[in-house]
């Protein structure tokens, strides 16, 4: 190896205020390699990405490109260095064509025409070379997310970047769709780009990456090869102590129908039917699993389900039907039924981040007598049960007088499911649980979820993750725009099979190519950006 | 014939009216289109108004005086740039301040310097715009049917006439066509886009907002010493929001903004001359309803009765880098 390293971070120190995002960091990529980074939320991973695309300025450390020192200022001083990145969040205008995105920024002159027309030709040289098949005409609001992070990558081979960065580029994708990324991202490397890969998910690192760094609580703790390590060792890394990544259960024993879903149909404001004609079954000590891309109408199902959306159908809990149109049943009510909600989105439906935990632990429970003394609230009573609620879940610090925006992710989740669980619900709906938590936390929400089920309740699952529906789900439901799909087993199905139905192909005997179900993701309306 | 040259006399006073609504209206297209709400029209109107009458009453031209109009108005645009932008602060709330600020402070400095109860004195001679008879105008007035069309409506208005149509073609071209149009565009949309594709959010904006300052120092300009002779008090009245509300129907569009306030215009127009409507259609309209017809359409609009209208998904919200 005479070759100097692609990139050569030396010592990188940033703090926002009191944290240190990114403590003393060191790393080197070389050229023509993936490069994984992983850990967990706030581990400092973007921190460190934003800070080698200019978006931050470390306070201390230096950057070498290629062996040669460089000034990071700005994004446009990155972009001239060759760096390109993809945000987690795409960075792209939605109301703006493929070509438009694309110059935005690296514009060949005064006047449009003369920029369109080249980047039209060099579109088309670059889907020739990598496989990036985009129509440069469409609108970015009008392709699936699948394609606008093509557009993405695309906006930086443009700007002929060397180095590409992906943050988390797989969160928004279905399997299909991610293998055809990591296929683009193995002819980028062929073709002698550097490429740095941020996710939280171990079996990326092990498919694609040539090294792989660790961080954990803004420190690098580890760079190996990936061929040398496993997902172990790398889970033990990032979180500092041995997890299990499996989840450890008992064959369910499913008892009563407590669920029975009929033709459940609800419409959005603008009249399109979000639910068309949805029909399942969810039984006492079991959980089903909804899988299916975001934006499929499973949060519409799961607002229906919650009682903050009216629908049409017949929906019965342990027998009995709800009312549906709104007029004489709501979140209260539903909860009085014994239907317990963790909504998808925490931050916005789930808690309310200035009010404080004990606030919060008593939203939609402070008609509870405990937690009254005649008219009044009885707040001392509501921060003893937090306190007691938070220590039995490990939230970390059990502080009730805490506000809920100070806690981390998986403690912001802990808080809302000790919340609902703890009022010992006969069914428990919870969207996303482990969305934006750390690994350490996902253990105990899982072991928690699978608790409840095995003391005989039922659960319903919704989650973008298939890797946590196929592990925690006794039946698993695919949704596709609107309706099910089809229901299987875990024991009994694959990832591929899943991802078939999740494009909405039901014969999942055949081939199909990836255009196809890009195709049909793309007719769906487009899923709404996660939060 | 007679008709003919009643309805060519109201297309005439309908463009006239409308010369402001249309500067306004562009100004706030290209304020709202980088994503900063501007309700503060109206004030930057005001301001130009006082200031370009007062000006030129003191040094008897005109373009001096369209100067200083402008100038008032681009410091009202800093203050909404640097509340909005730089210390990223509530638009609307910069606005309406604008807006108190202006009505108050025209007055008081006019009884400061003029002391005629918060007007300027009338404008004559050069400190005014006159109208301009356009080539031909005089020959032609006496050709049947186009005669008058081109001598009464085309011809016979001031600069400032003319350079209101001019900018919509101008604006759309330069929207439309130009990298700054697009980055323009862009900024209103998602600035975050913009920023992580190496350009400044920042700049994109304040140009933007000194654009929409300089049209609304033309359309105050225009105001008092093209449409009236001289400063009254509130001589906006109002059309800084007509404009806001024209620019909605328009939903962000140039040459739709250029329909919408010629709509307004008419209306405006139709409130001078309640005999026509009678003579056309022989009901006897009240002129007060007449007066109240741009407020009430302006009120129908922004309750969204015509068709939705998507403004920059990003307007209204300061940007703030995202961690």
């Amino acid at each position: 190896m005479t070759r100097d390293p692609a990139i050569e971070l030396k010592g990188i120190s940033k703090a926002f205020g009191p944290v240190h995002a990114n403590k003393d960091i060191s790393i080197r990529v070389m050229p023509g390699t993936i490069h994984g980074i992983i850990g967990e939320n706030g581990a400092g991973k973007s921190t460190l990405m934003s800070i080698l695309y200019g978006f931050y300025k470390a306070d201390k450390g230096e950057i070498f490109l290629s062996g040669k020192k460089a000034h990071i200022t700005d994004s446009q001083a990155a972009i001239a260095a060759g760096i390109g990145m993809v945000f987690q969040h795409f960075k792209l205008v939605e109301n703006f064509t493929v070509l438009e995105n694309v110059i935005l920024g690296a514009e060949d002159g005064r006047l449009l025409k003369p920029s369109i027309a080249k980047a039209r030709r060099s579109l088309l040289e670059l889907a020739a070379d990598y496989g990036l098949n985009v129509d440069p005409d469409a609108l970015v609001q009008d392709i699936g997310v699948g394609m606008q992070q093509r557009v993405e990558i695309l906006k930086a081979l443009y700007r002929q970047a060397d180095i590409l960065i992906l943050d988390e580029p797989t969160g928004v994708l279905t399997p299909a769709e991610a293998d055809q990324l990591f296929r683009i991202l193995n002819r980028l490397r062929e073709e002698g780009k550097t490429i740095i890969l941020i996710t939280h998910k171990l079996r990326e690192i092990m498919d694609i990456t040539d090294t792989v760094s660790v961080m954990r609580q803004g420190e690098m703790t580890a760079t190996v090869k990936t061929s040398e390590t496993s997902p172990a060792e790398l889970a033990e890394l990032m979180v500092g102590r041995k997890v299990l990544l499996r989840v450890d259960k008992t064959p369910a024993k499913p008892g009563a129908v407590v669920l029975d879903i009929t033709d459940l149909r609800v419409k959005d404001e603008k009249g399109v039917e979000r639910l068309r004609g949805i029909d399942l079954q969810v039984r006492a000590g079991e959980i089903l699993g909804i899988a299916g891309v975001a934006g499929n109408g499973q949060s519409e199902l799961l607002e229906v389900l919650g009682g903050y959306a009216n629908g049409t159908g017949t929906i019965a809990m342990n027998g009995e039907k709800i009312d549906l149109t709104g007029k004489s049943s709501n979140g209260q009510s539903r909860r009085a039924r014994g239907i317990a909600h963790v909504p998808e989105d925490r931050q916005r439906e789930g808690l309310i981040m200035d009010f404080h935990a004990w606030e919060n632990v008593a939203f939609g429970y402070h008609n509870d007598p405990a937690y009254r003394s005649g008219v009044l609230m009885n707040n001392a009573a509501i921060r003893e049960d937090t306190t007691d609620k938070m220590q039995r879940f490990d939230v970390r610090p059990p502080d009730p007088r805490l506000a809920a925006k100070n806690f981390s992710g998986g403690n912001q989740q802990k808080i809302v499911l000790a919340r609902e669980i703890e009022r010992n619900p006969d069914l428990l709906l919870i969207g996303q649980p482990t969305r934006g938590v750390d690994i350490g936390a996902i253990e105990f929400i899982h072991q928690q979820i699978v608790a409840l089920r095995d003391k005989g309740k039922a659960v319903l699952l919704v989650s973008v993750e298939l890797d946590e529906i196929m592990a925690l789900s006794d039946r698993i439901a695919v949704m596709f725009d609107g309706q099910i799909m089809g229901e299987r087993l875990p024991s009994e199905t694959d990832e591929k099979e899943l991802g078939l139905l999740m494009a909405g192909i039901t014969d999942t005997y055949n081939e199909h190519s990836v255009d196809e179900v890009q195709d049909n993701l793309a007719h769906v309306h487009a899923p709404e950006k996660g939060a | 014939m007679d008709i003919y040259l009643t309805l060519i006399q109201l297309l005439d006073s309908t463009v006239r009216l409308a010369t402001p609504l249309l500067l306004a209206c562009l100004a706030g297209l290209y304020s709202e289109r980088a994503g900063i709400f501007d309700i503060g029209l109206e004030g930057k109107m005001l301001a130009a108004a006082f200031f370009s009458a007062a000006i030129a009453a003191m040094t008897g031209s005109v373009w001096i005086g369209l100067l200083a109009g402008i100038a008032a108005s681009l410091v009202l645009s800093a203050i909404h740039g640097i509340a909005s932008i730089t210390f990223r602060g509530n638009q609307l709330i910069s606005g309406v301040a604008i807006n108190f600020l202006a009505a108050g402070m025209t007055v008081l400095i006019a009884q400061a310097w003029f002391r005629q109860g918060g007007r300027t004195p009338s404008l004559i001679g050069k400190a005014r715009f006159e109208p301009i008879t356009l080539p031909f105008a005089e020959a032609v007035q006496d050709v049947p049917f186009i005669g008058p069309l081109y001598y009464e409506l085309i011809s016979g208005h001031s600069i400032l006439v003319y350079v209101a149509f001019a900018a919509v073609p101008l604006t759309w071209w330069v929207l439309f066509r130009t990298r700054f149009g697009l980055r323009l565009r862009a900024v209103g949309e998602n600035p975050a886009a913009v920023d992580t594709a190496g350009v400044s959010v920042v700049g994109l904006r304040f140009a933007a907002v000194a654009i929409c300052g300089v049209l609304c120092g033309i359309a105050g300009a225009y105001l008092s010493t093209a449409l009236q002779a001289g400063f009254v008090k509130d001589m906006a009245a109002g059309r800084g929001f007509i404009a806001l509300a024209a620019l909605i129907f328009a939903k962000w569009r140039p040459w739709h903004a250029l329909y919408a306030t010629l709509l307004f215009g008419l209306f405006g127009a139709l409130e001078t001359r309640p005999d026509v409507i009678e003579a056309v259609s022989g009901i006897k309209v009240q002129g007060q309803l007449l007066a109240a017809l741009p407020y009430l359409m302006t009120v129908i609009i922004l309750a969204g009765f015509v068709g939705k209208a998507i403004p920059p998904r990003a307007g209204g919200e300061p940007y703030v880098k995202e961690r």
